[in-house]
């Protein structure tokens, strides 16, 4: 489903990816692990198509297709869905107006007619149960007002209205309680099957117990500096990132 | 020929053709007018009022008074702007004059006056005359004088005491002719004691040709009445559009104005509201949305006289393209005028680099015990929710017309008619119907 080649990546001129090599097939569910600084957003960013961030050299091929080539929206039309770190607040503009022109939008790439009012509201009724978030509150201008938990359940509302292919959570994890956590890994895992593909980035190994997955990938200082199974999360729980410095064998 | 010299073959024309016709203090009027025109002449960028709004294209341009019209295009200009619905008290003029055929009075209730200017002066001629002569010299601009020199019809509305009319009355001034037209409308509302009315003015004009609208409004809110009061201007790209307008609130009056200037190739409109009574209480409300090489310029005056008065001024700008806009909000508050509340914000959303505003808030204050406030932000738009927009798939013009609209949500929630409001986001961004 995606394919990560030597991703080198700029941010204001200096270089935050040294080459990311990555694969992620259909079906599989990796987390991304890694200390501050070591370039987990930058990647979600670069994946997402922010044009802050400046790829110097390698590839991201997306279903086929060269990523790297498309605007943010149409990798959005192609399934790919970015679960903000800080979601934006934008004043004056109704959550559900702006998400029921996202889907149309969407829609409308693939060839598929919009949806009406009526089944929009049906679509919502039954998403927003997933992430037990207030009706009052999706109907508000987006974000604005949501505490920290609200806004990550929104981010995770969205993913379930907009079905994506494959979905990138930068740090959904952080700032949340166990409950609102749960909450959150319960939409997710709703969304998980064998034609979709996750990749979690968190800082802490605590959500993988409850979004458990096939790989665990450890960023550092721009590079993939250990990968391994669901193991590799507990021993940077038990042993943090300090032991990768150290030389270990990947 | 240059404007002035147009002018002044016109009024000796228009003048004459009028004296004997009409009242002496009309011609009286006509003539003072006309004179102080003449004396001050169209304003120049060193007029400290008109710095950033040059009026020199207009006074380059020839105009004419009967320009003739076509009927076709009024038909299908009326029909475009806010449909079908609005045909229960709609007062319709065409470069200047009055055109029943295009009018609909039929259903105004008993007692309510909706009639043209040109009748009232025979039938409220003390009514026409006080608020005609109503502070006549100062504070009065260039334009609103060469408007009273050429003072020929508008709309007459009176409501009486206690009266509530239920629908809002449309005023609707079209220019369509042949060659460039020059129209000076003057609209007059006059709500009495404890009444309510909606009146809507709107300015529209045929593509192509240059023309010169210069209306003046004069709207009296009397002790308790409520008034809700719109401007939408809509008028060509080739246009020139001058509005004056002045608001006079008694005791405890509510009066609600908005303005939407939308279109016109130079558009200034002057807002002077005098809080004359103990416990006025005034909301502006403006918005202006203007592109490719369009000026939109709007000078309010707020004075409060009196004690107890509120005024919130809200005022947003989005200007694409090379458009240029101004924004000048003056607020006063008098010696006596204690407890008074005053609030003023002007926000301008920049959708391009060379987009520029001009924004000048002016608070004077002569009383002690009052509470004032204003704001002013020029600023471009969000580039993280314009990302976070397109991140789910919404495209860059959609996204740019997504976060606009939130830009002006607050401007337009305060409009409380919801066909305007339905309206206006349909001018704005040229949605269907």
């Amino acid at each position: 489903m995606l394919q990560i080649k030597n991703l080198h990546a700029n941010v204001d001129g200096r270089e935050i990816l040294h080459g990311i090599d990555l694969t992620i097939r259909a079906g599989e569910v990796h987390a991304l692990m890694g200390p501050n600084g070591s370039g987990k957003s930058t990647l979600s960013q670069v994946l997402a198509g922010r044009d802050t961030y400046e790829v110097t050299e390698g590839s991201v091929t997306y279903l086929g297709q060269d990523l790297l080539a498309m605007t943010p929206e149409e990798r959005a039309h192609r399934g790919l869905f970015l679960a903000f770190q800080y979601p934006v607040e934008i004043p004056g503009v109704n959550n559900t107006y702006f998400l029921k022109a996202a889907l149309n939008a969407n829609r409308k790439a693939r060839g598929d007619d919009p949806l009406d009012a009526m089944d929009f509201l049906k679509l919502v009724r039954e998403k927003v149960k997933l992430v037990e978030l207030d009706e009052d509150l999706i109907n508000r201008p987006v974000n604005q007002g949501f505490s920290g938990g609200e806004k990550k359940r929104n981010e995770i509302f969205q993913m379930a209205v907009l079905e994506p292919k494959f979905a990138v959570l930068d740090e959904t994890d952080s700032g949340l309680d166990i409950d609102a956590l749960k909450i959150v890994a319960n939409g997710v895992n709703f969304l998980r099957g064998p034609e979709r593909a996750l990749l979690v980035i968190t800082h802490y190994q605590r959500l993988l117990n409850y979004i458990v997955p096939d790989f665990v990938h450890v960023l550092s200082e721009g590079r993939i500096v250990a990968s391994g199974g669901k193991e590799l999360a507990l021993k940077l729980e038990r042993e943090g990132y300090g032991w990768l410095e150290a030389g270990a064998p990947r | 020929m240059s404007a002035i010299d147009s002018f002044r073959h016109q009024f000796l024309e228009h003048a004459g053709r009028r004296q004997g016709h009409e009242p002496s203090w009309l011609s009286l009027m006509r003539r003072e007018s006309f004179e102080r025109f003449l004396d001050r002449g169209f304003p120049t960028t060193s007029d400290e009022d008109w710095r950033f709004t040059s009026v020199a294209p207009l006074a380059a341009t020839e105009f004419f008074l009967d320009a003739g019209s076509s009927g076709e295009e009024v038909q299908s200009l009326l029909k475009s702007h806010l449909g079908e619905d609005w045909k229960r008290h709609e007062i319709v003029f065409v470069n200047g004059r009055f055109a029943p055929e295009f009018s609909a009075l039929g259903g105004v209730p008993a007692g309510v006056v909706v009639e043209r200017l040109a009748s009232a002066l025979e039938s409220h001629p003390e009514d026409v005359e006080a608020v005609l002569n109503l502070n006549p010299a100062e504070g009065a601009s260039v334009f609103h004088e060469l408007n009273r020199a050429f003072l020929a019809d508008g709309a007459f509305v009176l409501v009486p005491e206690g009266v509530v009319v239920e629908h809002p009355i449309h005023i609707v001034h079209v220019s369509s002719a042949a060659k460039p037209a020059a129209s000076h409308p003057h609209h007059i509302v006059l709500a009495e004691c404890g009444s309510e009315v909606q009146i809507v003015e709107s300015y529209l004009g045929g593509d192509g040709l240059p023309y010169f609208t210069n209306a003046a409004t004069e709207v009296v809110a009397a002790n308790g009445a409520n008034v809700d009061h719109y401007r939408i201007q809509r008028e060509s790209e080739s246009a020139f559009h001058i509005g004056s307008q002045r608001l006079l609130q008694a005791e405890g009056a509510a009066l609600q104005d908005h303005a939407l200037s939308l279109g016109g190739r130079i558009s200034r409109v002057d807002i002077h509201c005098l809080l004359d009574g103990e416990g006025a209480d005034l909301t502006l409300n403006g918005l202006y949305v203007v592109k490719g090489t369009q000026h939109v310029d709007h000078h309010t005056v707020i004075d409060h006289q009196k004690p107890h008065g509120t005024s919130r001024e809200l005022y947003k700008g989005v200007l694409d393209d090379a458009a240029s806009g101004v924004f000048n909000g003056r607020i006063i508050v008098r010696p006596g005028a204690q407890k008074t509340n005053a609030q003023q914000t002007n926000k301008n959303l920049l959708l391009s680099e060379e987009a520029l505003v001009n924004t000048n808030p002016q608070l004077e204050i002569e009383a002690d015990d009052v509470k004032c406030g204003h704001g002013a932000t020029i600023g471009q738009l969000d580039k993280d929710a314009l990302f976070y927009l397109r991140s789910r798939g919404i495209g860059r013009e959609e996204a740019t017309s997504i976060l606009t609209r939130g830009f002006i949500a607050d401007v337009s929630e305060r409009i409380r008619i919801a066909a305007v409001r339905d309206a206006m986001r349909r001018f704005v961004f040229a949605e269907a119907a």
